[in-house]
């Protein structure tokens, strides 16, 4: 099975690259310009690799004056936001190794076993089934779920998924070859939706519970 | 089409970029296998779910402090 990923943006010249041009000739307003535009994105993905609010605030800060400082070695061959994220990794690596006292920490830390390849809870959903609960209750779903998977894991599935970069700029971003991302981010989604389907499966009518003992079907948490 | 060859080739199927000719194999597997089905629309709505629900907000005073100490460096010159 051939997957067709166009690189983006080959021939023509993406918005970033007038930007960081301007940064080189001195206007700071430009740097400015695109600090606001992926501080959201930075701030999600240091939260996801350090599970932390002042880490996730110290590695942002640090990957974007980073960046500025090495903005000269942007060659412009990957899209500037691609590099960002590369630094932003790395920071939040550093700062994750920090706190383990100096144990190495790398996203390339493979999982060895298979554990999680296969779906295993096939109960459909309820449709819509994020209506069932409030917005913090949601928000409290889905952060504790995805803070379940490794984090070589997560990153993959936020980039992909959340962020909604090409195979190539996760792969790239991440220092991993594209068959590493694809394993990675297909048990990614499957480990989420199985944990998901906790929450949110069809609830069994009333009615056909009466009788059923206390469990009715279906519990397995 | 098995299960096992749907579930290999899952993620091409979410992300759209499946061989045409494969296409009408997947829908006849999926048309017979429920279990199938129900992995495709879940693990689909669970990219859609944290796609539209933001679990890390930004908070403002991250964001003001962030723009300080950006403009406070780059005052300096590279």
């Amino acid at each position: 099975m051939s997957t067709i990923q166009p690189v983006a943006g080959q021939d023509e010249q993406h918005p970033d690259v007038a930007l960081v041009e301007r940064v080189r000739g001195g206007d700071v307003s430009a740097y400015d310009t695109l600090v606001r535009k992926y501080e959201r994105q930075l701030f999600r993905i240091a939260q996801h690799i350090t599970q932390n609010r002042e880490d996730a605030e110290d590695v942002m800060q640090d990957a974007f004056l980073k960046a500025y400082e090495k903005l000269d070695q942007f060659q412009g061959n990957s899209k500037f936001y691609t590099w960002l994220v590369r630094i932003a990794v790395n920071e939040s690596l550093m700062r994750l190794r920090k706190r383990r006292t100096g144990k190495m920490v790398s996203i390339d830390d493979d999982i060895v076993t298979e554990e999680g390849s296969v779906p295993r809870d096939f109960a459909d959903w309820a449709p819509n089934p994020e209506q069932n609960y409030n917005q913090a209750e949601l928000a409290e779903i889905l952060k504790k779920t995805v803070q379940g998977l490794p984090e070589g894991f997560r990153v993959v599935f936020v980039l992909r998924d959340v962020d909604q970069l090409s195979t190539e700029e996760t792969a790239e971003a991440l220092g991993l070859s594209v068959p590493a991302v694809k394993s990675r981010l297909l048990r990614a989604r499957l480990q989420l939706r199985d944990r998901l389907t906790r929450y949110f499966k069809k609830k069994t009518p009333a009615v056909s519970m009466r009788g059923n003992g206390p469990t009715g079907n279906g519990a397995d948490a | 089409m098995k299960c096992t060859e749907f579930l290999a080739i899952l993620d091409d199927v979410i992300d759209q970029s499946i061989a045409p000719e494969t296409r009408a194999e997947i829908e006849v597997h999926l048309k017979k296998c429920g279990h199938c089905e129900v992995v495709l629309n879940s693990t689909r709505k669970t990219i859609e779910i944290y796609r539209c629900h933001e679990i890390y907000e930004l908070p403002t005073d991250v964001s003001e402090r962030l723009h300080s100490a950006i403009m406070e460096r780059c005052k300096k010159g590279k």
